[in-house]
């Protein structure tokens, strides 16, 4: 007898929920639409959206960049490639600076990996080519001329680290050296 | 004379109606499970994305037409050309409207059953021609699918033969005039069009062609238009299958005020748009449950229809 009972339950419980997915899938067809028709109007993206990579510059004008490799390192497709040199000051600063697009999976890896905020991602996309070489940046193509999503920061001002034109401890927030010398507090 | 031309006009008609209806299908399928998906699907060449199918056309073929060396060739070539030429010649006997059907068979319902029953065939070749795994499992399940759920697609028919007298479909149609026989054989109605989604294997019953478990099941080694005509003859019998539920359960081309072409038509559409519901909504068995469900809940259902008629009609 519980058996039967069980079988038609079963039935029953069966066809219900058939019945009841199909009537769910059928109720979308007045619902407002997920997707919008892209090359028309575009999608919003998040300011955090993950796309096409920019290099920035400090609120001064000077490029972050320090060619510290940190990003190349970090990034899982090799797809940095830089060479540091430096300037009269001894400022480091990237000689050159490629990425590979075409191989760039856009993780943010580097982005997070950077010390300085030079590395970004922004949202931008659109960046289709015909020819497979025309995907890899270079330096001038990377390099923009604002301080990217990071307006007030700049690496030196609080880095501790001297450079010309400011000795040590003389950044913002900065506390004055410890003089190791001395027992006064 | 007149009576040739009509006839000539009728199946010229009816043939351009049915493949042409069925590439238009791929559009609306798409179409419509990009709605039921809150999506838009393809709505960009022509009006509203009707040109599709043109496009899907040409694209088809301009692929290289590519028979694998390691295939029978001749058996390769055949297989798909079986797998259209079947569910057209089925579609041959369905009546449309009075004067409208290119032949009237007394024995149109066997034929029909006999058509579909071929139709296993082409997917057996085209599998066993390919001489791929995969092609091979697709054939297999295809085989062993097509011939359990013959079985009940022919039994759940026959309470409609009982009721209606007669294997001629032109008259099952007018025995109807009363009271469709979704009515009496309401089981017998969900009995077939089961069946009949899993003749044409459409999702939920598409295991010979199961994307994710065997690439593209018995169709994987075809490309250009001999992938094309596998596609179309299911879509055709996406169309055969609702035809012959509206011929069979809905009573045809009857129904008020509008032209019969017109009932026909509409009845039809509204069978394949549930088709497309389904394959949006319901997801695939496993092969087992598959072959439990059409063995051991399908068939008896199938058996206990065919008795209470035969019962009834008796009594
Ligand atoms: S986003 Fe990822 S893949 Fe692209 S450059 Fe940065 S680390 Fe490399
Ligand atoms: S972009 Fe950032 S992580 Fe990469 S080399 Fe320059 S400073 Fe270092």
């Amino acid at each position: 007898m519980s058996q039967i009972g069980r079988a038609v339950y079963l039935t029953w419980d069966y066809t219900w929920s058939t019945l009841r997915t199909l009537w769910d899938v059928a109720s979308h067809t007045f619902a407002k639409r997920d997707t919008v028709e892209y090359p028309d109007e575009m999608p919003y993206l998040a300011p955090r959206h993950r796309g096409r990579i920019v290099l920035t510059r400090d609120p001064e004008g000077n490029e972050r960049c320090v060619a510290c490799n940190l990003c190349a390192v970090a990034c899982p497709t090799d797809c940095i490639s830089l060479q540091k040199t430096e300037d009269e000051t001894g400022r480091w600063y990237p000689e050159y600076f490629r990425i590979n697009f075409s191989r760039c999976v856009y993780c943010g890896l580097c982005e997070e990996a950077c010390p300085t905020y030079a590395i970004q991602l922004t949202p931008d996309f659109e960046m289709a080519e015909y020819n497979r070489q025309n995907m890899v940046y270079e330096k001038e193509h990377l390099l923009i001329s604002g301080p990217g999503k990071y307006p007030d920061y700049s690496f030196y001002q609080v880095s501790g680290k001297a450079v010309s034109g400011r000795a040590k401890g003389e950044g913002l927030n900065e506390a004055k050296p410890v003089n190791v010398k001395s027992l006064l507090p | 004379m007149s009576s040739i031309t009509a006839n000539i006009l009728n199946v010229v008609g009816i043939l351009v109606f049915v493949v042409a209806s069925a590439a238009m299908l791929t559009w609306v399928e798409r179409r419509m499970l990009g709605i039921w998906q809150e999506r838009y699907g393809p709505n960009r060449v022509g009006p509203f994305g009707i040109l599709q199918v043109a496009a899907d056309m040409i694209k088809l073929l301009m692929k290289e037409d590519w028979v694998p060396p390691f295939a029978d060739r001749f058996v390769f070539v055949v297989a798909p050309t079986i797998a259209m030429f079947v569910v057209v010649a089925a579609y041959a006997v369905i009546p449309m409207a009075p004067g409208i059907g290119v032949i009237d068979l007394n024995i149109g319902l066997l034929f029909f059953l006999a058509m579909t029953s071929l139709s296993a065939y082409s997917v057996m070749f085209g599998a066993y021609a390919s001489d791929n795994k995969y092609a091979l499992l697709g054939g297999l399940r295809a085989a062993a699918q097509m011939l359990s759920y013959e079985v009940f697609l022919g039994l759940s028919l026959m309470g409609v033969v009982m009721l209606a007298g007669t294997f001629n479909l032109r008259e099952i149609v007018l025995a109807q005039q009363e009271q469709w026989f979704v009515i009496p054989q309401f089981l017998a109605m969900l009995l077939f069009f089961i069946a009949g989604i899993a003749e044409s294997h459409r999702t939920p019953f598409d295991l010979p062609e199961a994307e994710h478990e065997l690439t593209a099941g018995f169709h994987t080694e075809y490309s250009g238009m001999k992938f094309g005509m596998f596609f179309i003859g299911e879509y055709v019998s996406v169309l055969l299958t609702a035809s012959m539920m509206v011929v069979l359960f809905f009573g045809g081309w009857l129904g008020p005020v509008l032209p019969p072409l017109v009932w026909f038509l509409l009845k039809t559409s509204i069978l394949v748009l549930l088709m497309i519901l389904i394959r949006g909504a319901l997801p695939r068995p496993r092969y087992d449950q598959l072959m439990a469900f059409g063995w051991k809940v399908m068939l008896p259902l199938a058996m206990i229809n065919l008795v209470v008629t035969g019962v009834l009609v008796l009594v």
